[in-house]
């Protein structure tokens, strides 16, 4: 599409910044969201404002497009004050808010017609605009459909489209990466790239650091600080020559994994499918590492850095590779067969199949991943096995328990970590962790010392009197997890357990996990963040209900290699396995 | 400010105002508060509520079979207020009483006729209500008198001619409650659309999101609380009409003013009752919220503080100044005098003036709290 006419000209680009922020602070109550901020953002360029959850990226977002004051500093827009100017800015922004923001009830093309009246678009020039913005959008064949009827990437596709209307210089995007699948956010980095080509500047935010590399500069946020400001390159450079990979060690993978973590000179290290990929520190002598890779008959290569990398070693490293809760876990005995296990599992909701057939077996001490996109049915299947839902057809057992029968005697050998975590903001730590011990039905003594251990294990001693609202995300994904792990379950399920998380949190978590699976203990994780694909040992990726492909990550990766992408990520992989599907369809 | 920036835009409302109808259109919630409800609230109101008493299970205890007695139990029979069970024993009245089957009785006592001659007219008759139910106990004791001054004026008559006082209800002949029940049933539909539909309106905005996006246009407050008043004040004369309709062919409830002269008065009403869900729907940001908040200041008061079932004059000094803080006091007594009286437009039009300036307090004070920004 030719977006020239959407865009503004880029002939004032160097005279004036798209955004300039001055030493800019926001606190909510007693909490400092954003502090002394400063930064400059170019015309004509994705901009990216990257940082885990809770690190202030929405209160900046909404901060630049006038929606909040800042309590000190200044912003400007296009040179307009977003206090003073509050009017004349949102003529020349675009904004689109984190949660859809768009009418669910009426139809795409309603939605654009409010919009375009709304920024004073006359009628008589709307419909090549739409007709342009349709197309751009591909959202041409669905212009008539309820806007909340369409798919999660389809949804931020329309909310771009309206944020778009009436020629914005400034387009604000608050993490149109989340919720939607790999296929899409391609879809919108492509369109993102036709704007700033054209001279927009846009802003896009995000706590995945892999998008973080694709923005030509970024604004690093940890804790309401700018951490970083610059290209992503220049961030990544200094890490150079430090990040290895580690490819397939022998036996256990996860052990060395923590005998890796365990040197002194590792800064950081994770499970990247079979391989492990692990970043030194500053300065280090390489020796103890290639030591432990020719013990593990492992081969060592230098890799290029990531952008995490660089951002694990700026927090100043990950944590230690041994697990205080897996030490206090005692182990699992084992069990023969499957733990969890599902025969052309089925639900429909009227003429809709959710879940359509689904066969998997879970062995004990396997991390098992169920990925796919919004709307696959990952939610549907989890909530069967869960016992939450109950089959249309077929069957689902956990640890031998049939779900349909023993429904009872099948929950209480799981635990379950839901992505929001279930605790109870009216309650304090101390407070949730004694009704979670109760509802697995812990009573008297051997209540309160399993209570004093997770406290234990999960340094909770400090915040007991808190509510778990209070506390940062790092401290409730701990509590959320010692409620969950209190009856000692040998199967854990996971819905999407570190996604948004800050690296070191999530390095921290899977740490754990990693431990509890050396103990025996079986964890299953829905998720469609591709870094936690990578600690799966298998994964099955779901399509419309179905299950398309089912095995070891590295296996998907090379299932997809060709000549042109002799390497490719999961994501990629992920990508290309599901367009196989939509081509084998169209011809069939 | 630029040009095309001004705080007021006819082509944003226009957009606001279709969007707000495709929605109302769309959402099957609204069409049963605004059509199905009317109707349910007014057979609740037309059937079910009733302050007559008709048919009352009434046990008359004969003691005496002289002319007179057998005369006054035939009385009693003959109103179409009572049900008569007759009955021999006073026992057997009271064990009907206990269990319930009856709400009073009358006894007839053996030296009624001896009573009667002597012209004794005091305790003539014992009349026994059930105290349990205060309400009805009154009326059958009312009732029940009335019935035997009938019969003694009737017997008075045939012998001397004593002077007869005969009852005349104005506005109201039959004093057939229904007749200003369902005047104030239709200020109650009107406050429940008026109030709890506005009421959720701007909450459920800010619940689903959509109020973040829409702050970030040009759009002003003006205009956004206009583009949900609007149709929401179509949609309630819509309301309004379809109500009045079934009351007067339905349910037979005369109107006697101008048809003109009710919409003009349902307007002024929908100016207050919009005003106040809106304020409560800024202010509460959470539909939950809002819903209960347009129930206890807008349904209740409406229907407790209204004089739609209580009168306001009987009300203690401090409760009747705090009816005149709630619009449908206004409206139900302009409802009434439509109904029962006409187009008497020196009663209707200081209340029209009232309702105008509380809708006015409640604009002021909406405007003042919503905020173009999320804080």
């Amino acid at each position: 599409m030719n977006t020239a006419e959407v865009a503004i000209p880029t002939q004032d680009a160097g005279a004036q910044p798209a955004i300039r922020l001055e030493l800019v602070s926001k606190r909510f109550g007693a909490r400092e969201a954003l502090k002394s901020v400063s930064a400059t953002l170019a015309r004509g360029r994705l901009t990216g404002v990257v940082g885990p959850d809770g690190a202030g990226k929405t209160t900046l977002m909404r901060l630049m497009a006038g929606l909040l004051k800042p309590d000190q500093g200044q912003i400007r827009v296009s040179g307009l004050d977003t206090v003073q100017d509050a009017d004349d800015l949102h003529f020349v922004t675009g904004y689109m808010p984190q949660r859809f923001g768009l009418y669910e009830d009426i139809s795409v093309i309603e939605n654009l017609r409010l919009y375009a009246r709304l920024r004073g678009l006359a009628s008589g020039e709307q419909s090549e605009l739409f007709a342009r913005l349709l197309d751009f959008t591909r959202l041409a064949p669905f212009q008539e459909r309820l806007a909340g009827q369409l798919s999660g990437g389809m949804k931020q596709k329309l909310g771009l489209a309206c944020a778009l209307m009436g020629e914005p210089e400034v387009l604000l995007l608050d993490e149109p990466g989340v919720g939607v699948d790999p296929v899409s956010r391609q879809e919108l980095w492509r369109m993102v790239d036709a704007l700033t080509s054209d001279g927009m500047a846009v802003i896009w935010s995000t706590a995945y650091l892999d998008e973080a590399e694709r923005c030509a500069e970024v604004l690093l946020l940890e804790q309401g600080q700018l951490a970083y400001a610059g290209a992503p390159e220049g961030l990544t450079r200094r890490l150079h020559g430090r990040s290895y990979h580690l490819s397939s060690p022998q036996g256990d993978r996860r052990s060395w994994l923590a005998q890796a973590l365990e040197l002194p000179q590792v800064c950081d290290g994770v499970i990247q499918g079979e391989g492990l990929r692990v970043v030194l520190r500053q300065g280090q002598d390489l020796a103890p590492l290639a030591d432990l890779a020719s013990r593990a008959a492992s081969t060592m290569t230098p890799v290029p850095p990531r952008f995490e990398d660089a951002f694990v070693d700026l927090l100043g490293g990950g944590p230690g590779g041994k697990s205080v809760l897996a030490e206090h876990f005692p182990a699992v005995p084992r069990h023969e067969g499957a733990t969890v296990s599902c025969r052309g599992l089925t639900r429909r909701f009227g003429s809709f199949v959710a879940t359509d057939h689904v066969d998997f077996d879970i062995r004990q001490g396997e991390i098992f991943g169920l990925l796919g996109p919004n709307g696959a049915g990952k939610s549907t299947t989890f909530r069967m096995l869960c016992g939450l839902l109950s089959p249309s057809s077929g069957e689902a057992r956990v640890m031998g328990h049939d779900l349909a029968r023993a429904v009872g005697a099948a929950k209480r050998q799981l635990g379950y970590m839901a992505q929001k975590f279930s605790l109870y903001g009216l309650l304090s730590v101390q407070q949730n962790l004694a009704f979670f011990a109760g509802v697995y039905g812990l009573s008297g003594a051997a209540k309160s010392e399993r209570i004093d251990e997770m406290v234990h294990i999960f340094q909770l001693e400090d915040h007991l009197a808190a509510s778990p609202d209070s506390l940062p995300f790092g401290i409730r994904q701990r509590l959320a997890l010692a409620c969950a792990l209190m009856h000692r379950p040998p199967v854990l399920f996971l819905d999407e357990p570190t996604s948004g998380v800050d690296p070191i949190t999530r390095r921290e978590f899977w740490t754990h996990i990693n431990g509890l699976v050396h103990k025996g203990v079986t964890i299953l994780v829905t998720t469609h963040f591709m870094e936690e694909a990578e600690y799966c040992d298998r994964v099955a990726l779901m399509v419309q209900g179905r299950v398309i492909a089912l095995d070891k990550p590295d296996a998907l990766k090379s299932q997809v290699a060709d000549a042109a992408m002799p390497d490719p990520t999961m994501e990629q992989a992920f990508i290309r396995l599901i367009e196989r599907v939509g081509a084998s369809k169209e011809t069939t | 400010m630029k040009p095309g920036h001004q705080t007021f835009d006819w082509h944003r409302l226009a957009g606001l105002m279709r969007k707000e109808s495709l929605q109302i259109m769309r959402d099957p919630s609204v069409a049963l508060i605004a059509f199905a409800l009317p109707v349910i609230l007014l057979l609740l109101f037309t059937y079910a509520v009733s302050l007559d008493i008709r048919q009352v299970p009434l046990g008359v205890v004969l003691q005496n079979d002289g002319e007179a007695a057998q005369s006054l139990a035939a009385a009693f029979s003959g109103t179409r207020y009572f049900r008569v069970v007759p009955l021999r024993t006073r026992r057997a009245a009271a064990d009907l009483l206990v269990a319930g089957r009856l709400r009073g009785f009358v006894v007839i006592p053996q030296d009624f006729s001896r009573r009667l001659q002597s012209g004794m007219r005091q305790g003539l008759v014992q009349v026994v209500g059930d105290g349990s139910q205060p309400n009805t106990a009154n009326f059958v004791a009312v009732y029940a008198q009335g019935v035997i001054g009938q019969w003694l004026a009737a017997r008075a008559d045939s012998a001397t001619t004593a002077p007869v006082i005969e009852p005349r209800f104005w506005f109201n002949p039959d004093v057939e409650s229904r007749r200003f029940l369902v005047p104030g049933a239709l200020a109650i539909v009107m406050t429940i659309i008026g109030t709890l539909l506005s009421a959720l309106l701007v909450a459920r905005e800010w619940e689903r999101g959509t109020m973040e996006a829409l702050m970030a246009t040009p759009v002003s407050v003006v205009e956004i609380l206009a583009g949900k008043l609007i149709p929401y004040f179509l949609l309630g004369l819509i309301a309004m009409l379809i109500a009045t309709l079934l009351s007067v062919t339905v349910f037979e409830v005369p109107l006697r003013g101008s048809w003109l002269a009710l919409l003009a008065v349902s307007a002024c009403f929908l100016v207050p009752a919009l005003g106040q869900g809106l304020l409560i729907s800024v202010l509460g940001k959470n539909q939950f919220v809002a819903a209960q908040a347009a129930l206890l200041t807008g349904y209740l008061p409406a229907f407790m503080l209204s004089g739609f079932l209580f009168e306001i004059d009987s009300m203690p000094l401090p409760v009747q100044f705090l009816t005149h803080v709630v619009p449908a006091r206004y409206f139900v007594t302009c409802l009434q005098t439509l109904f029962l009286v006409g187009d008497t437009w020196a009663l209707l039009l200081p209340d029209m003036g009232a309702m105008l300036l509380l809708g006015l307090v409640f604009f002021l004070l909406a405007r003042r709290k919503l905020h173009k920004t999320l804080e």
